[in-house]
């Protein structure tokens, strides 16, 4: 299963490479990943879409809360959240179908954001089956070359994300009684 | 203002001197270091400061770096080491690594290079944060004069708070050599950890009514504890617990002593090379206390088969550990020692089963499958020496640490610990030569204890150097030296698993038949190296002893001689450590002969 988490982390130089250092050596394997800075100067975050069953999950979640400079982990899965991806992608027009491309970039709400003698840069963001999608759409014009950022989310249910230290929310649940 | 007011206001202090100020304010009474250039400054304080702290040089940063774990590991404190940058740092990986494995509590500070070179490949320079990054439970790059209080104290309250583990703080040599107004400086900063709250959290009322509704249910309960329990100082609790419910108590390697060794509830030890009733008891167990234990592979053999017909009830300080290996019934995320502490007060008589037939069925494996050696005539075998050096010292204030192999296994079995924190092994790295600078860390921090060192050859020279520490800095450890001339685990299972082809196991010159294993078996007159001579050359009283009639006699000598001592015991190399459960297998593949 896919699952989307959201870490708090302190913006110090290294905490990226300690985590994906962590993830890689304890073979986890994350299909996107996407660092940013948060309206306060002192963290950033960092978004991770990983796939794999509970127990993995569980445990990827776990071994992130351990790091020290990580604040807090958040698992949006069966939560109400809005995720994005952005993609530039750079389309042939050698083929004097400019237009038609324009017409699907306006389907997709994507932008025409540079265009050349052969070629156009579009740049698009929404979910990920909608650029899947998009890029599917652009193969036959000729994909010349495209750039995609990991994913990034953001709960709905609160308009701050910014969690103090005492967060509930990743407080690990193992110490509410368990039915046996 | 007065002149001592002016003179206040005027003196200054630099990073090195702040850090040093530190470690004595945090409670450090001996650091091991080994200065080079970029750690100069550092050494030029703790100069300053020696009527404060006594650092003591070891011969090799990693036998400073054990020496540190010694002392962690027997008093519970944090324990410290410094290196100077690049080989030097190196030099700790090692040790912090193995800090990192066994929880234990340990801060090493490495020199580091000028940052305005950092980064050019300057003579001397290894990016020592980079290279601990999974080796640590935190480390530090301190770049800025103003935190170098802040770092430290931090550092010791990471090392030594939730589940321990060693800390790095790298520290360049410009910031060591700033200085700073003593006015300015804050001695007790705030700590700068969002990220980090390991405050006990307690297991809610619910959970210990669960745990006890459990074991009065139970017919064949068994206490499985590890390092948690000694961790936690949760020894006494434990005894208690176990006393009260009758529960029999099974200890992995770093467990040992938690519970008293001669107890008849006592299974010992459990795993690869745990006793026959300990594996018997947990195979066979209807509910399983883990308690401060992380389902190790070489406690539980084959996953799936371990422990599969019970309840599992896991307690641990650290929630990654829970479901980590083993699916836990009944999981708490609590330092061991308030869960116990919570289930003693809570129990009462209804809550305790009635294990008669349970301790009838232990007691029937203990008698068919004890813990026993051959008689081997006048040759000395290991797990006889072992023995009657437990006869010998079990009246004295004893500390044992080993080395890694059969000797090891040999001691934890047949030494029987009575308290906590008096048995040191590298148990989760398996570090050969551990044991001599782990013994010295030890006898720095109790300095009237005895403290042997049972050691084998191979994993003695590891670290061998650091004989000359114990004669410097007079440090009367007794090394016990079981010396069979082989890599003695790595012959056995050469023995059981490659049908006894020798590959380079054999420690003497390769030009000797037994080298690929093609001699007689029987030991040379002359052993190699000759280390009764190695140990004089240090200054270390040394006697080699080849006899059992000779050993107890030998033994006395040695314990009872006023500074350190090596007594070299020739042993033979064909004995194995069993029982034994080979790697990945189950209880069923037991091999007892």
């Amino acid at each position: 299963m896919r699952h989307v988490l959201s870490a708090l982390v302190m913006n110090q130089p290294g905490v990226l490479a300690h985590i994906s250092g962590m993830l890689a050596s304890r073979a986890y394997n994350i299909d996107s990943l996407a660092v940013g800075a948060t309206e306060n100067p002192e963290f950033s975050r960092i978004t991770f879409v990983v796939n794999g069953n509970e127990k993995t999950l569980d445990q990827v979640r776990k071994q992130l809360e351990k790091i020290v400079t990580v604040v807090t982990v958040q698992d949006y899965s069966g939560k109400d959240f809005v995720e994005r991806d952005l993609m530039l992608i750079k389309v042939s027009t050698a083929n004097g179908r400019r237009s038609e491309i324009r017409e699907l970039v306006d389907i997709f709400r994507g932008r025409i954001v540079d265009v050349g003698a052969a070629h156009v840069m579009i740049e698009i963001s929404g979910r990920e089956n909608k650029i899947e999608a998009f890029v599917d759409r652009m193969r036959e014009f000729g994909i010349l070359e495209m750039v995609r950022t990991g994913r990034v989310a953001m709960l709905r249910d609160k308009t701050i994300t910014e969690e103090t230290p005492s967060d509930s929310a990743t407080t690990p649940s193992q110490n509410a009684p368990s039915a046996t | 203002m007065t002149l001592a007011t002016v003179e206040k206001a005027t003196q200054t202090i630099n990073g090195a001197q702040i850090l040093v100020e530190m470690l004595i304010r945090l409670g450090t009474d001996n650091i091991y270091a080994y200065p080079g250039g970029c750690s100069m400054p550092l050494h030029q304080a703790l100069r300053e400061q020696r009527t404060r702290i006594r650092t003591i040089l070891p011969r090799h940063e990693q036998g400073g770096c054990f020496a540190a774990q010694g002392i962690a590991r027997s008093t519970g404190k944090v324990g410290v080491c410094m290196a100077t940058s690049g080989p030097g740092a190196t030099n700790l990986v090692t040790g912090i690594a193995d800090a990192k494995l066994d929880s234990i509590p340990m801060v090493a500070i490495t020199g580091q290079v000028p940052q305005s070179v950092i980064g050019t490949d300057a003579f001397q320079e290894t990016p020592m944060v980079e290279v601990c990054r999974a080796i640590t439970k935190h480390h530090y790059m301190i770049t800025d004069v103003r935190d170098v209080a802040r770092i430290v104290k931090e550092a010791f309250y990471i090392a030594s708070t939730g589940r321990p583990g060693p800390v790095l703080i790298d520290f360049p040599k410009d910031v060591q050599l700033t200085s700073l107004p003593l006015k300015d400086v804050d001695f007790d900063p705030d700590f700068r950890l969002p990220g980090y709250r390991p405050e006990v959290r307690t297991a809610a009322p619910e959970q210990i009514r669960q745990i006890l509704a459990a074991v009065k249910r139970a017919k064949r309960p068994v206490l499985y504890v590890g390092g948690g329990c000694i961790q936690s100082e949760a020894a006494e609790e434990l005894t208690k617990f176990a006393i009260r419910t009758g529960i029999p108590v099974a200890m992995t390697v770093m467990g040992l002593g938690v519970f008293p060794g001669n107890h008849p509830q006592s299974l010992h030890m459990l795993g690869m090379h745990g006793t026959v009733y300990a594996n018997y008891a947990v195979d066979q167990s209807d509910l399983l206390l883990a308690f401060g234990v992380r389902f190790d592979d070489r406690v539980t053999g084959k996953l799936e088969e371990f422990a599969k017909h019970g309840k599992i009830v896991h307690v641990d300080i650290d929630p990654s550990e829970i479901h980590k290996n083993k699916e836990a019934h009944i999981p708490i995320v609590t330092d061991v020692r308030s869960a116990l502490v919570a289930l003693n007060e809570a129990m009462t008589d209804a809550d305790i089963p009635d294990l008669s037939e349970w301790r009838q069925q232990i007691a029937v494996w203990k008698e068919k499958f004890p813990l026993a050696y051959a008689d081997a005539g006048d040759a000395i075998l290991q797990q006889y020496a072992i023995d009657e050096l437990c006869r010998q010292t079990q009246d004295r204030d004893t500390y044992i640490t080993v080395g890694v192999g059969q000797h090891q296994m040999w001691a934890a079995q047949f030494y029987k610990f009575s308290k906590p924190r008096r048995w040191l092994s590298s148990s989760g790295l398996g570090t050969m030569g551990f044991g001599l600078p782990a013994a010295m860390g030890v006898q720095t921090a109790h300095p009237n204890s005895l403290v042997v060192d049972i050691d084998g050859d191979g994993s003695f020279q590891m670290n061998i150097q650091e004989l000359a520490t114990l004669f410097c800095e007079k440090l009367p450890v007794k090394i016990l030296l079981l010396n069979n001339q082989h890599l003695g685990m790595v012959v056995q299972w050469e023995d059981r698993f490659h049908s006894g082809s020798r590959a380079h196991t054999y420690l003497g010159p390769v030009d000797h038949p037994e080298a690929l294993g093609e001699g007689d078996g029987a030991m040379p007159d002359e052993t190699f190296p000759n280390f009764v001579q190695i140990a004089r050359g240090y200054g270390v009283a040394a006697s080699q002893v080849r006899s059992k009639a000779a050993f107890p006699k030998a033994l006395a000598e040695m314990l009872n001689h006023d500074g350190p001592y090596l007594l070299d015991v020739i042993c033979p190399y064909q004995e194995h450590v069993l029982p034994m459960i080979p790697s990945g297998r189950t209880v069923r593949d037991i091999i007892t002969e």
